[in-house]
């Protein structure tokens, strides 16, 4: 992993072509990550896959974590790896949960094309839209069903398992 | 005869579309493809998946930590273990523990047999799907005295819950070390003949030779890992680029290939099969006397005869069985090379003992982008070995 | 032995009478009911479908039918069937979840009677170990199953003993409708109308399109 001052030094390299676009960073239990403005996230992952000397060209995972009752709730996590200097750096884009709506960010199938089948995992289980999506349909459940299966105030489901002896004897 | 003739003549072609449905004989699993048929070559493939979708990563979040690994060690079947050490090393990772050197060996051990074993089931599989129906058989023999050897050490064949934060659940047995060097000494002369069945057999080479080609940049851009990748020539493997376990200490070679055909992926894959053994045999020279679990009372179970006697472990054993550890809040995420690629897993923890997220990045979802360009422009017939040799397992795909 | 040759001299000559007769009958013929035989045949040659959903699926059918320690051949039940209309027993190896269940009961209802269906480990038999939205909590909730065999996965000498199991029902039952032993009439799946019925007017004409084309 770029280790802590390597990462800020990647904060500010992308702060000059890019203002705005870093709003954090943490370097926590040796994995370094960024926390990136949504509506920039495409202009970074850019450029870290092309500027010189990143090329972090390997999307190795896109997933998306809850972080209710935390605000903003959902965070996109990009997983980036740069083969050549085995090196991994985790960007992360948090969003909030709109009134109306589903949450929606950019879609980064054209600069990885690995995140198709990804992108629709994140929206089958999250609800978050990926704009400029070539298929955005639910992947993993049937296509009619209802709700977002892995946001935290989503139930678990199943059903209650019963006993015969409770049922006969206690009602 | 002739009006016949004639009638063909006026023959109206026209691009069918066909589902290739969740039950099939060829498909491995509950994959359903719908394809776009013109004559006999697939211009388009859609595949369906989620018919064995089981919600586990949500399961996963209403569990403690411990009880997290049955659950995820079901998803990609034919790999059990993989899963439980992506698991156990993430959470490891989360905590800072350091396993001992004795557990790193025996983990591997038990990875690089379910590695063989996994592409044993692959081998004996593949083969049915392309016809030489006798290589089930064989591929399976084999199969049932890996299962013996996992009964042997942890009581089940298969989703045998060994590896646990911290190590291993428990020791291998007396025995276990001179029935493993057995099957060490055996496999390579399996391997043989497997080999001598297919290697140069005229319908397997015409079948496999120069079908399914994608090269290396679209695989890499597809995020297609494992022996797929390195049939195409890439020489990327997990083990050697990010050390982790012990596989700094062994000596093995990452079989790569060269065109990137069905070929090149069955070579690949058996000869893995060769380097998987060899590690296992080093390992086994190797193998450092110790604690096979590490020592922190909080994360890992106190052994049971100190429970009599210590108090202490007998508060902790109450803690970790009834609520389960906490782990601070932070998040990680650990990826090792299980048989078909990259297997990756995110923990996200909250402070409280039960993980608030678990993604495991499975290798089979990602290269199942790979099978429409394989497939594309080709015969229905070359589709069926390229899935075969895509080696898909649906757990893992669904989750 | 001298005896025997005697008796069946005579026998032959038409000279055993009455009780010497019955006696011989006995001895020589085994008797038995149209349906016991029938049962017999049923049990010792079940065609499984080729139906795999999860790990129970490496269990069996690969490692009971296509391994050459577990041999489901011994009980004759090997030869595999890939296509319902030809298959007897359908066993359901591996959590069904719900994006499957209307998959399976649709291959179930293809399966000609007499059928069976074995629900093979936990997670088929009751959910298993995944109580969530995602998985059928128990197989039965939407096809009759008449055998089911806990585990996860269940040892393949369990599988055959629930096999064996089976065919002791199936031998065992003179009554094996399925639609009586569960109350289920009205679930039939015809082709078209039902079994003597008119082709639709669209395939008529189109049959006799055919005809039409490779007479003139």
């Amino acid at each position: 992993m770029p280790d802590g001052p390597g990462l800020e030094l990647i904060r500010g390299e992308i702060e000059q072509d890019h203002p705005g676009a870093v709003l954090d960073t943490s370097f926590d239990r040796e994995q370094a990550a960024l926390v990136v403005d949504p509506a920039q996230i495409i202009a970074v992952l850019r450029w870290l896959r092309d500027a010189p000397g990143q090329g972090y060209g390997f999307l190795s995972s896109l997933h998306a974590a809850d972080y209710l009752p935390a605000e903003p709730r959902f965070g996109i996590h990009y997983e980036l790896l740069n083969r050549d200097r085995i090196e991994r750096v985790r960007v992360k884009a948090m969003l909030a949960n709109p009134a109306e709506g589903l949450p929606e960010i950019d879609s980064c199938v054209e600069l990885f094309p690995t995140a198709e089948f990804q992108e629709r995992e994140v929206y089958d289980f999250f609800g978050i839209v990926f704009r400029g999506h070539p298929d955005m349909t639910r992947i993993l459940l049937p296509d009619d069903y209802v709700g977002w299966p892995q946001r935290r105030d989503f139930p678990i489901g199943g059903e209650p398992v019963t006993f015969t002896y409770n049922e006969r004897n206690y009602g | 005869m002739a009006e016949l003739a004639t009638a063909g003549g006026n023959l109206d072609t026209e691009v069918m579309t066909i589902n290739i449905g969740p039950h099939h004989p060829a498909t491995h699993g509950v994959l359903r493809l719908v394809v776009d048929l013109e004559g006999e070559i697939v211009r388009d493939l859609r595949p369906v998946i989620g018919y064995v979708h089981t919600g586990i990563e949500k399961s996963c979040e209403d569990k403690s930590y411990w009880k997290v690994i049955p659950f995820v060690e079901r998803m990609d079947y034919v790999s059990y273990f993989f899963q439980m050490e992506a698991f156990c090393g993430a959470v490891e990772r989360l905590v800072g523990l350091e396993i001992p050197p004795r557990a790193k060996y025996l983990r591997m051990i038990f990875l690089e047999l379910n590695r063989i074993h996994s592409h044993l089931v692959w081998l004996g599989t593949t083969a049915l799907d392309l016809g030489a129906v006798s290589m089930l058989w064989y591929c399976f023999r084999e199969r049932d005295r890996i299962l013996d050897l996992f009964e042997m050490a942890t009581g089940q064949r298969m989703h045998t819950r060994y590896f646990q934060v911290g190590g291993v659940i428990e020791d291998i047995p007396r025995g276990f070390e001179a029935k493993l060097r057995q099957f060490v000494a055996d496999m390579p002369v399996r391997v043989g003949q497997y080999q001598d069945l297919l290697d140069r057999n005229e319908v397997f080479l015409s079948r496999t030779k120069n079908t399914g080609i994608v090269s290396r940049e679209r695989l890499l851009e597809l995020g297609v890992t494992g022996p797929l990748l390195r049939a195409a020539g890439e020489p990327w493997d997990l083990r050697k680029a990010f050390d982790y376990l012990a596989y700094p200490e062994m000596d093995f070679k990452v079989p790569v290939g060269t065109v990137g055909d069905n070929y090149d992926r069955y070579r690949v894959r058996v000869a893995e099969m060769i380097e998987s053994v060899r590690i296992i045999e080093q390992a086994l020279d190797g193998l450092p006397e110790g604690p096979f679990i590490a020592d922190d009372r909080k994360y890992v179970l106190p052994p049971r005869s100190e429970l009599s006697t210590s108090m202490e472990s007998l508060i902790h054993h109450f803690k970790l069985v009834t609520e389960g550890y906490r782990v601070e809040a932070g998040e990680v995420y650990y990826a090792i090379e299980s048989p078909r690629g990259e297997l990756g897993c995110f923990v996200l923890a909250d402070g409280s003992a039960k993980p608030a997220r678990v993604h495991i990045r499975d290798a089979s979802f990602v290269n199942l982008q790979a099978f429409k360009d394989m497939s594309v422009d080709s015969y229905v017939a070359d589709m069926i070995c390229s899935l075969g040799m895509l080696d898909p397992i649906l757990g893992g795909v669904d989750r | 032995m001298r005896d025997r040759q005697l008796r069946a001299r005579d026998m032959l000559r038409g000279d055993l009478e009455g009780d010497e007769l019955e006696r011989y009958v006995e001895e020589k013929v085994v008797t038995t009911t149209f349906e016991k035989l029938l049962n017999w045949g049923r049990a010792n040659s079940c065609f499984p479908l080729t139906f795999g959903l999860a790990c129970c699926a490496i269990e069996a059918p690969i490692a009971l039918v296509g391994s050459p320690r577990y041999d489901l051949a011994r009980f004759g039940a090997e030869a595999l069937r890939a296509s319902p209309r030809q298959a007897d027993l359908i066993i359901l190896s591996g959590r069904v979840s719900i994006k499957m269940a209307p998959v399976v009961r649709r291959l179930y209802d293809q399966m000609l009677e007499p059928k069976w269906a074995i629900s093979m480990g936990a997670c088929s038999s009751s959910g298993g170990m995944f109580a969530n939205y995602a998985v059928v909590q128990g197989a039965d909730k939407f096809m009759p199953i008449d055998l089911h065999i806990p585990g996860c996965p269940p040892r393949p000498e369990a599988v055959l003993y629930g096999f064996n199991k089976l065919q002791h029902k199936i031998m065992g039952n003179p009554d094996q409708g399925w639609r009586q032993r569960y109350d289920a009439s009205g679930s039939e799946e015809w082709a078209r109308g039902g079994p003597r019925s008119e082709p639709s007017p669209e395939a008529a004409a189109a049959y006799e399109e055919a005809r039409g084309l490779i007479r003139a």
